[in-house]
């Protein structure tokens, strides 16, 4: 272990603000883009079925139709 | 078909004789003649040169040490930016009058012709701001030792800059609002000849050796001439076909 | 071969293959990413220049390595769509862009980060720093090319034509820049240029660096598939899918 207490590790030996600086932003970039393909793919498949529900929706009409 | 077969001589379009260096030529002459008629498209990046360098002592200082100084730098730029300013317009009118498609039926190598189409520009752009530059250097306090060689050193340049903006022109042709994508697209690739055409003339100015800086911008021209063409054709055809 | 390759260009199979696939990929990145943070961050001793700042090393060279290496797989997979007209190659091209635009973007800000404890300023035209300035520059060309045209697959084969004029020319920009950099700066106090490190001091960096490459394939293996749903909605094996997740 390089440091002796928490507060120690915080402080970083005074540079804290630059190497918590850099390494939030990575965190941040990192966690994010795996957020929005989540996202992304979840919008993507609630679209689909919507769609897919539409067509089965016109496609009952237009059987009710066709037998009446 | 069988009423063809009668015929002694079959149906065919007769082509103009002559192979790729007669339609290389002609390539080269129509578009000087094009560009010699629409003079103030020559005329404009020379003028916007002249310009942006009568801006620099303006902005920074008239003292004509520090202007010596950064001269081979300010020259440099200005002139790249002035090269930029012309790329937008070397393809634009014939993809407007749909002389371009004609180019991509023709049976000749499109990369072949696509080079004489840069040569012109080179000529009629990269040749002059090369002309022009010493009278400018002379305002910006630069030795007169070192005109030669930022003469030589833009000439070289521009050409490479001719190819790989061609590149950017090919491929934003088709586009309404290209000329801003242009510069973004082009600038980044121009930095190899930026550093090493200023470096040519900081070195003329330091008096060490300038043949190397020279030697590397005719290595990187070699390189232009033999890629630029393949990519600047598959642009056009994306651009022309898209 | 060929089989193999057009195999591997069919979206469907693409679809298929990369659900097994990505989970070991994430698995990985998490592992050696927690791994190598604890550590780098822990138990690493600092510097005995630089001090604790030189633990921003171990974000910088990872992202580093991979901003330069998505360009050059964006290339290959343009170059791929280009010759073979496979469309899950593009597909990939496309979501690669910009996830290498952010990759620099970290490299770029924890080398600034860096450079207050080391050279005491935020900015130093420093020849990695300034070629991966135009790294950047590269990267939003191909991205704001792409969104340029109306039609998908002209913007597709032109980003494509873009990405590799831009791998050629990114070792003469780099070659350029170091050279420039050597001229007008003296030789002076680089971040990384240190060549011999301690076991100690390496080892996290490179369970990084691997953790690194395996976010990059999960995340483009995961937004790939994404795109295959996208652009092949109208397939009727893409809305049998649909159907059958929850």
């Amino acid at each position: 272990m390089a440091f002796d207490s928490f507060q120690d590790f915080l402080a970083m030996g005074g540079h804290a603000p630059y190497v918590w600086a850099a390494w939030a932003l990575t965190a941040v970039l990192l966690v994010g883009s795996v957020l929005h393909a989540r996202a992304e793919r979840r919008q993507l498949l609630r679209e689909l079925k919507r769609r897919a529900r539409r067509e089965r929706r016109a496609a009952r009409e237009t059987d009710v139709e066709e037998g009446a | 078909m069988s009423s063809s077969n009668t015929l002694d001589q079959p149906l065919s379009i007769i082509e103009p004789h002559g192979g790729l260096g007669v339609a290389l030529i002609a390539t080269l002459r129509r578009d000087l003649t094009l560009m010699l008629r629409r003079r103030s498209e020559v005329m404009n990046p020379l003028a916007f040169f002249a310009l942006v360098i009568t801006l620099f002592p303006l902005g920074l200082s008239p003292d004509p040490e520090l202007l010596a100084t950064v001269a081979p730098g300010l020259l440099w730029v200005a002139a790249l930016l002035a090269t930029l300013l012309s790329l937008d317009s070397l393809f634009r009118a014939d993809f407007e009058d749909g002389s371009l498609e004609q180019l991509l039926l023709a049976p000749q190598p499109l990369a072949a012709m696509v080079l004489a189409k840069v040569v012109v520009h080179w000529l009629l752009t990269g040749l002059p701001l090369a002309l022009m530059a010493p009278v400018l250097g002379l305002m910006l306090g630069l030795p007169a030792g070192s005109h030669l060689i930022l003469m030589l050193a833009l000439a070289l340049g521009s050409a490479s800059l001719s190819l790989v903006g061609a590149i950017g022109a090919a491929l934003t042709v088709g586009l309404a609002r290209g000329g801003v994508l242009l510069s973004l697209l082009v600038l980044p690739l121009y930095i190899p000849v930026l550093i090493f055409g200023a470096g040519a003339v900081q070195a003329a100015l330091l008096g060490s050796g300038v043949a190397a800086h020279l030697a590397i911008l005719g290595a990187l021209l070699a390189l232009a001439v033999m890629l630029a063409p393949w990519a600047i054709a598959a642009a056009l055809r994306i651009s022309v076909n898209g | 071969m060929w089989a193999f390759i057009h195999k591997l260009g069919s979206p469907k199979w693409f679809y298929g293959i990369s659900a097994r696939l990505m989970p070991w990929f994430w698995i990985a990145a998490a592992a050696l990413l927690l791994v190598g943070s604890v550590w780098g961050l822990l138990f690493t001793p600092a510097d005995y220049q630089q001090g604790n700042s030189f633990r921003i090393i171990y974000v910088h060279v990872p992202a580093a390595f991979l901003a330069q290496s998505i360009f050059v797989s964006m290339a290959i997979a343009g170059l791929v769509f280009m010759v073979w007209k496979i469309k899950v190659a593009d597909m990939a091209a496309a979501v690669m862009a910009p996830l290498g635009a952010a990759m620099t973007f970290i490299a770029l800000f924890s080398g600034g980060v860096w450079g207050i404890p080391t050279w005491g300023t935020w900015w130093m035209w420093d020849a990695r720093l300034t070629s991966m300035l135009i790294l950047l520059f590269l990267y939003i060309g191909v991205i704001a090319l792409r969104g340029a045209f109306a039609s998908r697959d002209s913007g597709s084969r032109a980003a494509s034509v873009l990405a590799m004029v831009g791998v050629i020319n990114i070792p003469i920009i780099k070659y350029s820049v170091d050279w420039w950099y050597t001229l007008h700066q003296p030789a002076s106090f680089t971040i990384t240029g240190r060549v011999s490190m301690p076991m100690e001091m390496w080892a996290p960096l490179l369970l990084m660096v691997l953790g690194f490459y395996s976010f990059f394939i999960a995340l483009t293996l995961m937004r790939t598939r994404s795109e295959i749903l996208r652009r092949e909605s109208g397939k009727r094996w893409v809305q049998a899918l649909a159907e059958e997740t929850p």
